[in-house]
């Protein structure tokens, strides 16, 4: 019998704590705050429209339905130009091992964590009316360059941030492919078409589905991109379209129908998507080379080396011309300025208040999901709740922030003054808007570690505060910091809310940005785009570094 | 310390497809080896014991308590687990310190238990080392030696020493019985390999199908006379090895 005296430790039927899993509640917070700021954004805008159904279903008149042919259309250019060209860079990487290539795949890595509005301005440099390239442009056509507005121009920078994305996600699926493979492969002689034929393109076409459905839907809500250099009803997207309805034309009710026709639209796509079973988790992590057993013959090389060097070109002329331009600006006055100065620090205070929110709401989703994971697994069924965990995150691929703000904007305008309410949206939105990356980042972490750690943990009672600070803490501060970085620099480059709510009391260096673009304040807007990409890829840069530690 | 009695009073579990049912009382400082094939619920029956999973229906009963809905760490139950037993980014002593305080506050008498322990199962010089840097028998000493300094009457082994060669085996073996010499606590192990330990159990399980389908002496169901579908499953595993 169990002696009851000092050497039993533990105070056994001091209470009968059941062991079933309790504390779901962190994940439901998460998602209730998800659901209120979808569902206060979705009911601002049924209450506006239902007030007028009529006038709102006159909007959806030739122009409107002009606006969503080009918004797909232009999503349609993009992901095809972006795929195709991929699908070669990432077959001439693989087909060869050479020291540059890891740089090449970082290099590639970096389109993503820079701001639309500073790609925007980097193109404008490059290729604009006044852009570096507009003199041996006119040379060659023999005419004046016009520059690229409009259509070209959403393309080049659709084409900037995707092709690389594309060539890492299809990267990393060539990298499932076994060792073996190749052994075999080279065993049997195959040359490099029957290679391509037999074991490349299976891999990459499986991967196809979700890597275009990703580009595409990342185009269609594209919004920084076509406001800046799109133009004129020719080249506007719905999301703009949105933009200048509440801001310009001051019609909540024109806004409301572009609005329920993006979310529809979204909707529409997502679903169709999902059918075909794309997935939406891009996980564009860093790839290593599979050995390759044998080297491609002179001609295929040299054709490689055209394919890489035009691609790597292509990614780093922009990054070049932000920051060539930007240095011809005059940075000591920029740096002087009290307008600069205010955005500057409320961009950093925003950014560090949504990276805080966002990281602390994926880690409510991801600790919840997992427990519920543990518990259902007896059952072979998945709740709604562990679902809602599973995906809420990825919330904002189907409501992108301006829908978001434009549902809050016709919603607010009833309670007083939108602008008072910048900072709070700005800060929710970018948070919604970064989980779905935080999410990515913590959760294999946090899997792993309760894996391998919550039942030993269990059985000590290592819970509550000891549980932090001894086990969760140390194993997940890496990722948390890594996640917690990344979304600050998305937050920070993020143009989409705050041009919605933005006003002469609250600026932010992306808003304050696009106001000196608007004034034709070219030389300061390249300045202001030349802190603003170095702030986010300082940003990125730790925060690839505190990864690359973990 | 000595051991306490494990009693399962109808226990039902269901993890479908598998309906789990266990009636069975276990004596204070027995040494019981439970075995069968895969699946067939001896982790199942450890976990029911350790609180891991909760009983559907029937009581679990430890000493004279009924702990059938406790938390694991309220019962007077140590389990070693086949793996992940020790925290990766803490050292040995550490980690055998929190089997003394959950966290981490180790008063000078917990400290000279902790360093007793780790005396007794050998891992003396090794108390600043991460389990990483440990091999892997030495890492299921820690373990091992953090069972000790808990002190509970009720050990649990889920065959962790399964991924060891024979000799680390038979090694570790010998110090779980010479743990249960000095401290005559209850002992339930899972094990692959009922060969082994056959020399120092008292009785073994047979499951399968999620109950316990046979059980005696390791004489009883080792030998000639071995139920059935004991002999068949000892004679697979020999075909398997």
């Amino acid at each position: 019998m169990a002696e009851r005296d000092g050497t039993l430790k533990p105070a056994i039927g001091e209470s009968r704590i059941r062991s079933k899993p309790s504390g779901l509640w962190p994940g439901r917070l998460a998602l209730g705050f998800l659901i209120v700021l979808a569902g206060g954004a979705f009911g601002g805008l049924v209450s506006e429209a239902s007030g007028d159904w009529l006038r709102a279903l006159s909007f959806l008149d030739a122009r409107t339905l002009a606006i969503a042919r080009f918004t797909l259309w232009q999503a349609v250019l993009s992901t095809a130009l972006s795929i195709i060209p991929a699908l070669l860079v990432t077959r001439a990487l693989s087909r060869h091992q050479f020291a540059g290539r890891e740089l090449l795949l970082r290099l590639f890595a970096i389109p993503q964590a820079l701001p639309a509005i500073v790609v925007a301005l980097g193109v404008l440099a490059l290729f604009g009316r006044a852009g570096f390239l507009a003199e041996p442009f006119s040379a060659i056509s023999g005419g004046r360059w016009p520059g690229v507005y409009g259509l070209s121009g959403i393309l080049i920078a659709h084409v900037f941030f995707n092709l690389p994305l594309s060539v890492r996600l299809f990267s990393q699926s060539l990298q499932s492919i076994p060792d073996d493979n190749w052994r075999l492969a080279s065993q049997l002689g195959m040359g490099s078409l029957a290679q391509w034929r037999l074991i490349e393109w299976p891999v990459l076409r499986a991967s196809l589905p979700g890597v275009a459905g990703l580009v595409f839907m990342l185009c269609v809500t594209s919004f920084t991109i076509v406001l800046t250099l799109g133009g004129g009803p020719a080249a506007t997207t719905l999301e703009v379209a949105i933009y200048q309805a509440l801001r310009f034309d001051f019609d909540p009710v024109g806004a409301v129908t572009l609005t329920l026709l993006q979310l529809g639209l979204t909707i529409g796509i997502v679903s169709l998507l999902m059918l075909l079973g794309g997935r939406f988790a891009d996980s564009a992590e860093i790839s290593v080379v599979n050995r390759r057993y044998g080297s491609p013959g002179i001609g295929e090389a040299l054709l490689n080396l055209a394919v890489l060097a035009i691609a790597s070109a292509f990614v780093l002329a922009p990054m070049a011309a932000v920051v060539v331009a930007g240095l011809k600006a005059d940075l000591a006055r920029l740096a002087g300025e009290t307008a600069v100065l205010r955005a500057t620090i409320t961009s950093l205070v925003l950014a560090f208040a949504a990276a805080l929110l966002a990281t602390g709401l994926s880690y409510s989703l991801v600790s919840t999901r997992n427990r519920l994971a543990k518990t259902g697994h007896r059952q072979h069924r998945r709740t709604l709740l562990e679902r809602s965990c599973d995906q809420g995150a990825g919330l904002i691929l189907v409501v992108p922030p301006i829908v978001l703000g434009a549902g809050w904007f016709v919603l607010a305008r009833h309670f007083g003054d939108v602008f008072a309410i910048a900072p709070v949206m700005v800060v929710t939105v970018n948070a919604a808007m970064a989980m779905p990356f935080v999410v990515r980042t913590i959760r294999p972490a946090y899997d792993a570690a309760a894996e391998r750690h919550d039942r030993l943990a269990a059985s000590l009672g290592i819970i509550g505060y000891s549980r932090l600070s001894l086990v969760v803490w140390p194993v997940l501060r890496q990722p948390l910091m890594t996640g917690f970085l990344f979304a600050m620099a998305l937050s920070l480059g993020d143009l989409g809310v705050i041009a919605l709510f933005g006003s002469d009391a609250v600026q932010t260096l992306p808003y304050l940005l696009l106001a000196k673009l608007g004034a034709y304040r070219t030389d300061d807007a390249a300045g202001l785009a030349l802190l603003l990409g170095l702030l986010t890829f300082a940003l990125m840069m730790v925060a690839g570094r505190t990864r690359d530690r973990a | 310390m000595t051991g306490a009695t494990v009693t399962l009073r109808d226990v039902r579990f269901s993890f479908r497809p598998v309906r789990f049912c266990y009636d069975v009382q276990i004596a204070a400082g027995e040494i019981v080896a439970v075995t069968g094939p895969s699946g067939s619920g001896k982790s199942t029956l450890l976990n029911l014991i350790a609180g891991f999973e909760i009983a559907d229906a029937g009581q679990v009963l430890i000493g004279d308590e009924d702990v059938t809905t406790h938390a694991p760490h309220l019962r007077p139950v140590t389990f070693v687990f086949q793996e992940n037993n020790l925290f990766g980014h803490l050292d040995v002593l550490s980690n055998v310190g929190l089997g003394r305080s959950a966290s981490l506050r180790l008063s000078p008498d917990d400290r000279a238990l902790v360093q007793n322990a780790i005396e007794q199962t050998g891992l003396t010089g090794k108390e600043r080392r991460l389990p990483a840097q440990l091999s892997g028998g030495e890492r299921q000493r820690a373990a091992l030696a953090r069972a000790l300094v808990r002190e509970r009457p009720v050990l649990l082994l889920d065959e962790p020493f399964a991924s060891l060669g024979p000799a680390l085996r038979t090694d570790m073996l010998s110090l779980v019985q010479q743990l249960h010499k000095s401290l005559g606590m209850t002992i339930v192990m899972v094990s692959h390999h009922p060969e082994d330990i056959a020399g120092f159990v008292d009785r073994i399980f047979f499951i399968d199908e999620g109950r316990i389908a046979a059980s005696g002496t390791a004489a009883e169901l080792l030998g000639d006379r071995s139920p059935a579908a004991v002999a068949k499953y000892l004679g697979n595993r020999g075909q398997d090895g």
